[in-house]
Order: structure tokens, then C-alpha cells, then sequence
């Protein structure tokens, strides 16, 4: 039958193409479809130094490689569309992509992972592509001598205000508490950098320009006093949330939104597993995304066999 | 210098005036071989086929001719690669920047080039 599958992967990040790896170097027929950009959230990191056996990469050559080793073992991959349907309670599971028709399978390995979590102020969506921006990889070099704001005070945001020097004149951490939520050396790259300045208790609660941004307001949690200040672009790095928006009728989720595994990494439905970011666990990082789509490929087999 | 893709490329202003001049719908997508690009590359070559009455181009973001894109009115403020431009009879009809989907592609060479 054309577009049956042994299994269909849905997600692109480092836990769906693992398990790409995984079941098609196993002869399994297998189709990945990805909604957004291949790589996921790791296409997005500037540099990767946490990967084992690779002491530096870029987030995006890496996703290039693990999409091509892939590809190289037979996995068919599908991105940059859109799933429209989903009916995966039966023996065969169906999904439809948009314009594209129907595609079957016997098991589904859902790795949606997660998505950049919005400041939802006035202006950000607005000024999204025109000074708001949630990848510094992509967009850092539009902002070349020009003084930016970094929301956030985690790992990711510490790192990629760092990154962010090497383009601008000047980096200002906004951050909600007066502490980091980051590891000791991050904490300490972003202090002693001359570059980098911080806002503390604070955060953007406005963003205004025209053709692009050009000021925001920047609001004191502990006062409520709001200030105006110039900019010329804010990189919001302030948490992800599970992109499971399409699953919450399907499977069953905790009250995070995060999707319930047992420990074979299937979901309440048989034949429907999760892998990486999407899933409920306490660390998300690339090594535990790639552990998850392993262990979810190798019992996906088991349960088709 | 060109994209490392499969579609045409534009390699200078004069090459894309006459482009422009000759075709009555054209996509140009102008950008880098980076996360936010390669995606719009790759519908842009798999949309060729399905839309054989409009010419789909790719030009590098950050050769000196390429500021025929960079400084069109329409991308003023654009903070966010790729810049994608679509051009009826020579003039620009829309202009999108970063990553487009499939779906958001087709909608625009629907209504603009239907
Ligand atoms: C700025 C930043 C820096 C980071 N730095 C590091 C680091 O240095 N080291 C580290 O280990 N980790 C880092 N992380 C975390 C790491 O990137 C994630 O933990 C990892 O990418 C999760 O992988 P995943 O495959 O579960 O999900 P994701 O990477 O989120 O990929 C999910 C993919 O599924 C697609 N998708 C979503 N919904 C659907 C759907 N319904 N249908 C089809 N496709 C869908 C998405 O578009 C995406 O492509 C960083 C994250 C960020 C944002």
C-alpha cells in the first residue's frame, strides 16, 4: 500500500532523527515529518560544547549531520509542512499532512519537543523578524555595533548573550529575579564580560519602533515602575514549552502539558511513543532528546515485530 | 558566490533587473545555507513543479549586488534572514523575513499569482 510506514516519527530535533537513525539502520520503513526548521531547538544553539566526542559544533551542523546520517540508512524525510490530522487510536495510525494527503503507519514516535515561550507583551509579535528575535545564531549578526537586550537568566540565555557579543556594541540582561537559574560558569562568563550589563527584578513589558523596534519599556517587579528604554533588538530566551498542543486530546499529558511515557517510552495509546523535549522528565538537553528517541526506536520495533 | 542549493541563483543586479523585466511572477529568496534559509530553498525547489507560471530564484544575502534586495523599501526594518520577495510584473507584490512555511509560501503565490 503506498504511504504505509512501519513507523512515522513526528518531530526533527535530536530525538526524532535519533530515532530515524536507529530504525532505519534496523530496515524498518520509516518516515520523519517535521513541522519546523530540521535540528529543532539544538538548530537554534549557537555552539554545542556539551555533546560527548565533540568538543565544539554549531547547532545547525549538527542537525545537518544527524539529518544526513539519517537519510543515509533509508529514513524519508518530510519538513517544513504542516499536520493537519491525526488518528492514532487504531492498529494502523493515520496522519495527514496539508496538501500532501494521508500517510500510514504501524507505530508513531511523537518528538515534538518544545518552543521558544513568549514574553505575550504588546509590540513582541509585531516586531518578530524586525528586532525580536529567539535565535541568536540566526539573527545576531543583524545587530552588528548596535546595543540589544537579552531576556532571561538560564543556561541558554547566558550563553547566547555571550555569543551575542561578538556582534554587538552592548548586551543588557533582563532577568526576573536577582539570581541566575544558570550553571556556575556561565553565571561567571556574563558577569566578568565588559559587554554585558544587567537589569535585575525586572522584565520587557512593551515593545514600540516603526518600520522596526527601536525603544521598549522595561518594568521593575518589585516597584512596578516602567521605564523607556532605546534598543535596537531583544533576544527573548526565557523557557520552552511543550509543543504538545496537537496531542492534548490524543494522549495523555501531566498538567505541565508534557506527555506521560511508561518506561518504554509509550504513551497511554499502544504503538504511540514519545521521545525528548515533548515528554515529562526533569532535564532537557540534547544527550537526554537522543537517549529518549533511542530507547523509543528500539521498543518501536520491538512492539511492530 | 552562490547558495549551495538547486535552484537558479542571481549573481548580480543585472542579471536581476532583466529577471525581472522578462517574467511577469517571481519568488526570489534571499538569504544563507543557514536554519532559517535552507528549509524556504528546499519548498521553493519542490514548488517549481506546481507552480510552472512563476520563476523561483535564490541569491547570497551578503554579496555586494545583492543590496537590489537588502535596500528595497519593503525590507526596511527586516532583522531576519531569509529575506523572501515576491514580484508581479517587476514590482513587488510582498516581502516576508526568516523562515516561511510551506503553507504560508502557497497562500502568497495563490493570491498573488493565481
Ligand atoms: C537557545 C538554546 C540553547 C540550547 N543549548 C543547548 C546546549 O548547549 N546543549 C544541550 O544539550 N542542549 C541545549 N539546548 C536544549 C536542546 O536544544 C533541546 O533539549 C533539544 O533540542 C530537544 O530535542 P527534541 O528533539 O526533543 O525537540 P526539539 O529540538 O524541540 O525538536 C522538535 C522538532 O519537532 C517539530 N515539531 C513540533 N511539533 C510538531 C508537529 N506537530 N508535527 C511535526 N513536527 C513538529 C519542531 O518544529 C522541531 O523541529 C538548547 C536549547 C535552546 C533553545
Amino acid at each position: 500500500m503506498e504511504n504505509l510506514y512501519d513507523v512515522i516519527i513526528i518531530g526533527g530535533g535530536p530525538a526524532g532523527l535519533t530515532a530515524g537513525i536507529y530504525l532505519s539502520r534496523s530496515k524498518i520503513k520509516t518516515l520523519l515529518i517535521n513541522e519546523g526548521i530540521i535540528g529543532g531547538q539544538m538548530s537554534l544553539t549557537h555552539e554545542i560544547a556539551n555533546y560527548p566526542g565533540i568538543e565544539s559544533i554549531s547547532g545547525y551542523k549538527l542537525s545537518v549531520n544527524m539529518q544526513k546520517q539519517a537519510e543515509s540508512f533509508g529514513c524519508e524525510i518530510i519538513s517544513n509542512v504542516k499536520i493537519t490530522g491525526y488518528n492514532l487510536k487504531k492498529d494502523i495510525k493515520l496522519i495527514t499532512i496539508n496538501g500532501k494527503g494521508d500517510y500510514k503507519s504501524k507505530a508513531v514516535i511523537i518528538a515534538s519537543g518544545g518552543k521558544s515561550q513568549e514574553l505575550d507583551v504588546p509590540g513582541e509579535k509585531d516586531f518578530a523578524g524586525r528586532g525580536v528575535s529567539y535565535c541568536a545564531t540566526c539573527d545576531g549578526d543583524f545587530f552588528q555595533d548596535k546595543e540589544i537586550i537579552v531576556v532571561g537568566g538560564g543556561n541558554s540565555a547566558l550563553e547566547e548573550a555571550v555569543a551575542l557579543t561578538q556582534y554587538a556594541s552592548k548586551v543588557t540582561v533582563v532577568h526576573e529575579f536577582d539570581y541566575f537559574q544558570a550553571h556556575k560558569y556561565a553565571v561567571e562568563q556574563v558577569t566578568n564580560h565588559p559587554k554585558i550589563d544587567f537589569i535585575l527584578n525586572s522584565t520587557v513589558s512593551g515593545f514600540y519602533g516603526s518600520q522596526s523596534l527601536e525603544k521598549v519599556t522595561v518594568k521593575n517587579l518589585k516597584t512596578g515602575e516602567e521605564t523607556d528604554k532605546k534598543i535596537d533588538g531583544v533576544f527573548i530566551f526565557i523557557g520552552y514549552v511543550p509543543q504538545t498542543e496537537p496531542f492534548r486530546k490524543i494522549v495523555k499529558l501531566n498538567k505541565r502539558n508534557e506527555i506521560i511515557v511508561d518506561d518504554k517510552m509509550m504513551t497511554d495509546i499502544s504503538g504511540v511513543f514519545a521521545a525528548g523535549d515533548c515528554i515529562a522528565k526533569r532535564y532537557r538537553q540534547i544527550t537526554t532528546a537522543v537517549s529518549d528517541g533511542t530507547k523509543a526506536a528500539l521498543n518501536a520495533i520491538e512492539f511492530i515485530n | 558566490m552562490t547558495l549551495q542549493t538547486n535552484l537558479d541563483h542571481i549573481e548580480t543586479e543585472n542579471q536581476y533587473n532583466d529577471i525581472l523585466s522578462n517574467n511577469e511572477n517571481v519568488m526570489i529568496c534571499c538569504g544563507r545555507m543557514g536554519p532559517m534559509c535552507v528549509p524556504v530553498y528546499a519548498d521553493m525547489e519542490k514548488l517549481r513543479d506546481e507552480y510552472p507560471h512563476v520563476k523561483f530564484y535564490d541569491m547570497l544575502f551578503d554579496i555586494p549586488d545583492a543590496q537590489v534586495i537588502r535596500n528595497l523599501p519593503e525590507c526596511l526594518g527586516f532583522m531576519g534572514l531569509p529575506f523572501t520577495v515576491y514580484y508581479k510584473k517587476g514590482k513587488v507584490v510582498k516581502a516576508a523575513s526568516s523562515i516561511q512555511m510551506r503553507d504560508q509560501i502557497t497562500a502568497i503565490l495563490d493570491e498573488q499569482f493565481s
